[in-house]
């Protein structure tokens, strides 16, 4: 279980986030959608204290976000830009926990665990031994949804899984999310703009706007919420409370 | 008056820029001493840091020594230049000259690579990726880094020194018609173990400062291409500027006791 009390962030006179409340259960998937630049990435980051809140505390499976190290060990994350390391071949990325520290084994096992990952995210087995920089967009990607599922972890944040891919690779990957969460009883937080992908991957829903949680709740309550915000964004219209130019 | 202010203001960021360094320099010892280490990425640094830098610091150290003996011959031939000249191509380029050049070399060479890399890594959030992967950047960036270049810099020195003093030989023997067994029994007879000594700890200290403020600035680099180019920029600066300060002070604790 994630939870967010009253989280704020601001840089210098920005306030991004003004008191974010937010609850996700375990073994569940929370997408979390809102406008570009709206503060969901920072959202993710101060989970993982790679940003430090203002305010407000956040909480991680009941336990305090004090053992960042321990928390770690059990986590996965797609990075919105991929974030991948240019100076190792993809199949080192994508086993980058395996060659190294706690969970360290022989490379020959770590390559063919990554291999496997990789056909999990629709690569091919050749694309193994590239380098990031050879791939296209849409294949870095992917190659950072292997890395960050590998080490099988219980606690898996995505940041945009589908953006920049092909709407059958999406499907792919919806499916992906969705079976992480339901076969390895995962706990997933997803931000996408793709609403085909909220309603293929999410569990649960949570709209920011201006810096707080704006509506949440089931994915089957979305189309019926009567929120005039999360009716805009859903469907997309230029005219509603939401202005355009931010 | 203004233009003191400025200068003044240079100086109190360069003090406080020391006083930042040194906490990080502390950090990487803390973390030295704390498993895990990696030594995949160690064995990449030393070949980067050291068996890549040969080339150059073998041609710097070549030319300056050649330069050094004509110098020498020119301004001092009304002495005894059979023996001065040799003395001073060793004294110079041993005491000093080796380990400067080779340290300005390294900040050029590495110093400025280290900051680009790591610079980037912090901008496409690849620094961030490694602590989501349970990696602390300092033990996989900084400490190999900083380690390889402790170990291998000193060498490096070592070697400019010797390929220096064959320089000036070469240059002495070839076009001033020295005796060449007269010359390297002077070098030889010259040189004192604390010559050796000051010039492979004056290289050891180089190299720290130089993988250091490579690692530092790229650590705390501004965002965006931009921030890149200010994080090399200023890595290179500061790192040629504190290895002559060092090298100052390390000459005063030395040579003038
Ligand atoms: N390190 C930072 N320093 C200063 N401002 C930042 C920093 N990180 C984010 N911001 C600002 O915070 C705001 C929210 O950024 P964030 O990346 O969370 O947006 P987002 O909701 O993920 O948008 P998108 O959907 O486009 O990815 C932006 O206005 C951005 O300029
Ligand atoms: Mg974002």
């Amino acid at each position: 279980m994630i939870e967010f009390n009253g989280v704020t962030k601001s840089f210098g006179p920005k306030h991004v986030l003004r008191g974010v409340d937010l609850t996700i259960p375990r073994g569940t998937s929370m997408v979390v959608i809102g406008g570009s630049g709206t503060g969901k990435s920072v959202l993710l980051k101060c989970v993982l204290g790679l940003i430090k809140p203002d305010g407000g505390s956040i909480t991680v499976e009941g336990g305090e976000g004090h053992d960042r190290d321990a928390f770690l060990a059990r986590f996965g994350m797609l990075f919105q830009g991929g974030a991948l390391f240019d100076s190792l071949p993809v199949w080192q990325n994508v086993a980058f926990r395996l060659l190294r520290g706690a969970l360290a084994r022989p490379r020959d096992e770590a390559k063919a665990i990554a291999v496997e990952k990789l056909r999990r995210v629709g690569l091919s087995p050749d694309v193994a031994d590239l380098f990031p920089a050879e791939l296209s967009g849409g294949m870095q990607k992917r190659v950072g949804l292997a890395r960050a599922i590998c080490a099988e972890p219980e606690i898996i944040f995505f940041d945009e899984p589908t953006t920049g891919l092909d709407p059958i690779m999406a499907g792919v990957i919806n499916e992906l999310v969705r079976e992480i969460v339901t076969e390895m009883g995962a706990t997933a937080m997803t931000i996408t703009h793709d609403m085909t992908s909220v309603r293929a991957i999410a569990d649960n829903v949570a709209m920011l706007h201006d810096g707080k949680i704006r509506w949440t709740g089931p994915v089957s309550e979305m189309d019926a919420s009567g929120d005039p915000y999360l009716d805009q964004f859903i469907h997309g219209r230029a005219e509603g409370p939401i202005a355009a130019v931010r | 008056m203004r233009l003191l202010a400025g200068i003044g203001a240079q100086v109190l960021g360069l003090l406080a820029l020391i006083g930042r360094v040194a906490l990080y320099f502390v950090e990487t010892l803390s973390h030295l001493l704390r498993p895990p280490f990696y030594s995949r990425e160690f064995g990449i640094a030393l070949i980067n840091i050291g068996w890549l830098s040969l080339p150059v610091v073998g041609l710097t150290a070549v030319f300056t020594g050649g330069a050094l003996a004509l110098q020498i011959y020119a301004g001092g031939s009304r002495f005894d230049a059979e023996a001065v000249v040799p003395q001073i191509v060793a004294i110079g380029m041993v005491r000093e000259l080796g380990p400067v050049l080779v340290g300005l070399m390294i900040a050029a060479r590495v110093t400025s690579s280290i900051a680009a890399e790591i610079a980037t890594m912090k901008v496409t959030e690849q620094i961030d990726a490694l602590v989501t992967l349970s990696t602390h950047p300092m033990k996989y960036l900084t400490v190999p880094r900083v380690l390889a270049a402790l170990v291998t810099v000193p060498v490096l020195v070592g070697i400019g020194d010797v390929i220096g003093v064959l320089g000036g030989y070469q240059v002495a023997t070839g076009s001033l018609g020295f005796n060449p067994a007269v010359y390297l029994k002077n070098t030889v007879d010259f040189l004192e173990p604390l010559d050796i000594i000051s010039s492979l700890v004056k290289g050891a200290v180089f190299g720290v400062i130089a993988a250091l403020m490579g690692c530092y600035a790229g650590m705390n680099s501004g965002r965006g291409a931009q921030g890149v180019g200010a994080a090399t920029k200023s890595a290179v600066e500061a790192a040629a500027v504190l290895i002559l300060a060092a090298n100052f002070l390390l000459t005063r604790m030395f040579f003038s006791l």
